[in-house]
């Protein structure tokens, strides 16, 4: 059948060819993994049976139910984020759902929409979707994966219309502060820049409180937040995510989600309410063992001299390993039976770099490190 | 959080862990978190380790009862001389005063349910102040200690996912 232009330019994403050599093998200790270990918490999947047991199983709201809503609402205080549920919330099918509804509504065709990499995969093809030009934005290891003001300015992003950021960061696990974002929010300003802003590991943050540049002087009303409950909730299956953004933006999102998607899928809706209202110290305690995790992985590739800075969020550490990334990576797989995904697969700055998540059991980190400081002296 | 409260969330977890491991987990020295265990166990918050055992998978395993017990007690018999009491017993696992309907609630292991029967009418039902048992034999355990009891691991994540 002839395929649309769009659909065959379109590229197989480089963690697909490493999913394949992994899957290939049965003894693989699998450290790329971009999904929490752990299940959803026991009262959202009861509440998510609750709600089909009584039979709710029609459509939502086009926006979502009102109810989730405003738990979200009231959940995104705690950020210093605050969104009228009734205007500016939209319920959608993942995260991943709502960037794409951002980049519809918000890129024109021919549109420059500055990207910081390395970074989650999907956000250049979602923009080339929307017939936007992606421009890449490296952030340095030497920032510790910050994006700065100097980054922006040295790769042009003062003539892009658009800025996509995501932190806490897939893949290096970097965090931005307040006083990071002020200088971008000041490039933003300054250039008029429009800002979709990719929270979804928001909740997964370790010795330092989430910051967000939809706080900063005049960002509100020219930023989307995107965010959902499949990494804080480990309810990635259930596909559930959202967008916090200004009236206009919202209604545009809904207006294209009305007709691609109608409503976001009703059963995880009961379950993220319960979620919300009964979860937080489940949530409090996969941090908990994330924090533990992450200090001791951090610390391993430490001590066999693979460079890691200290990340202040997600579930990933992003150690330098001194060279061929995809070689490393592949070697590693061969030789040891460890997966990682090699960092240049999440674009330009991830090159030389491993992506080593650590949403996996702390006996497995133990042998999977073991196994990785073999390598290395072995190499 | 402080120093002991992190060691202690990391054994409570897994008392195996060694203290180079519990170092790099909580962000301390080792020579720390060796002080912190030892705080732990200076202070009886800490009392010792024990493996999670499912009794059911080894050959000739252990019978385990829940019993309950109601106690009458007088001015110079207090609910601690009774336990301290009861707790004496080697077969008795654990022993804890509880609200409701009873006074306490006693874990008995044993080898046999014969042995388990025999303890509690020969040893515990006549004690003076004892006025009534109740043993429930436990059939299966499904959790122990925080962890379920089920077998191997089963992870349907893709194995490298975006």
């Amino acid at each position: 059948m002839r395929l649309s232009d769009r659909a065959r330019d379109l590229p197989e994403s480089g963690i697909r060819e490493f999913f394949e050599l992994a899957e290939a093998r049965d003894d693989v200790i699998s450290l790329g993994v971009g999904e929490p270990d752990f299940s959803a918490p026991w009262a959202a999947r009861t509440a998510a049976i609750d709600s089909l047991e009584r039979g709710k199983t029609s459509y939502t709201a086009n926006r979502g139910m009102a109810a989730l809503r405003e738990r979200v609402a009231a959940h995104h205080e705690r950020y210093d984020q605050s969104y009228d549920p009734a205007e500016e919330v939209l319920v959608t099918t993942g995260a991943s759902e709502a960037v794409d509804l951002a980049f519809r509504a918000l890129v024109d065709p021919g549109d420059t929409v500055a990207v910081h990499e390395p970074t989650y995969i999907s956000y250049g093809p979602g923009i080339e979707l929307a017939g936007g030009e992606r421009l890449t934005v490296p952030t340095r290891a030497a920032d510790d994966f910050a994006l700065t003001r100097e980054a922006l300015e040295a790769s042009g992003a003062a003539d892009a219309d658009l800025l996509v950021c995501c932190y806490p960061n897939n893949p290096t696990g970097a965090t931005m502060s307040d006083e990071e974002y002020a200088e971008v929010a000041a490039f933003c300003r300054e250039n008029d820049l429009r800002v979709v802003a990719d929270e979804i590991y928001a909740a997964l943050t370790y010795g330092v409180d989430h910051a967000s540049i939809a706080t900063q002087p005049g960002m509100r009303e020219r930023t989307v937040v995107v965010n959902g409950f499949s990494k804080a909730y480990a309810m990635t299956g259930l596909r559930l995510g959202y967008a916090l953004g200004p009236t206009e933006a919202i209604d545009a999102m809904n207006r294209i989600h009305q007709y691609t998607m109608l409503s976001a899928p009703t059963t995880p809706q009961y379950a993220a309410c319960e979620a919300l209202d009964r979860c937080d110290d489940e949530v409090a305690e996969m941090v908990d063992e994330y924090n533990r995790r992450r200090r001791l992985v951090v610390s391993r590739f430490n001590e066999m001299g693979l460079d890691t800075f200290e990340p202040g969020g997600a579930f990933y550490a992003f150690p330098d390993c001194g060279g061929d990334d995809e070689a490393f990576a592949e070697e590693l797989l061969e030789s040891q039976g460890v997966a990682v995904v090699p960092g240049s697969v999440f674009g330009a700055g991830g090159e030389g770099h491993l992506r080593v998540s650590y949403a996996t059991s702390m006996r497995e980190l133990k042998e999977a490190t073991d196994r990785i400081a073999t390598f290395v002296e072995n190499r | 959080m402080d120093a002991e409260r992190e060691v202690l969330d990391v054994l409570a977890r897994n008392a195996r862990e060694d203290i180079d491991d519990i170092a790099a987990q909580t962000g301390l020295d080792a020579a720390a978190v060796a002080d912190a265990i030892d705080a732990l166990e200076a202070d009886n918050v800490v009392h010792g380790y024990q493996a999670v055992v499912d009794w059911d998978r080894v050959d000739e395993g252990k019978i385990r009862a829940v019993v309950e017990i109601n106690v009458e007690l007088d001015r110079e018999t207090g609910y601690e001389e009774v336990a301290d009491r009861i707790a004496k017993f080697p077969a008795v696992d654990a022993l804890h005063l509880v609200s409701g309907d009873y006074d306490f609630a006693v874990e008995v292991l044993g080898e046999t349910m014969q042995d388990v029967s025999r303890f509690i009418s020969e040893q515990v039902a006549p004690m003076p102040e004892v006025t009534q048992t109740v043993t429930h034999y436990i059939m299966e355990t499904y959790k122990d200690g925080g962890v379920r009891f089920e077998d191997g691991d089963d992870d349907d994540r893709l194995s490298v996912s975006p």
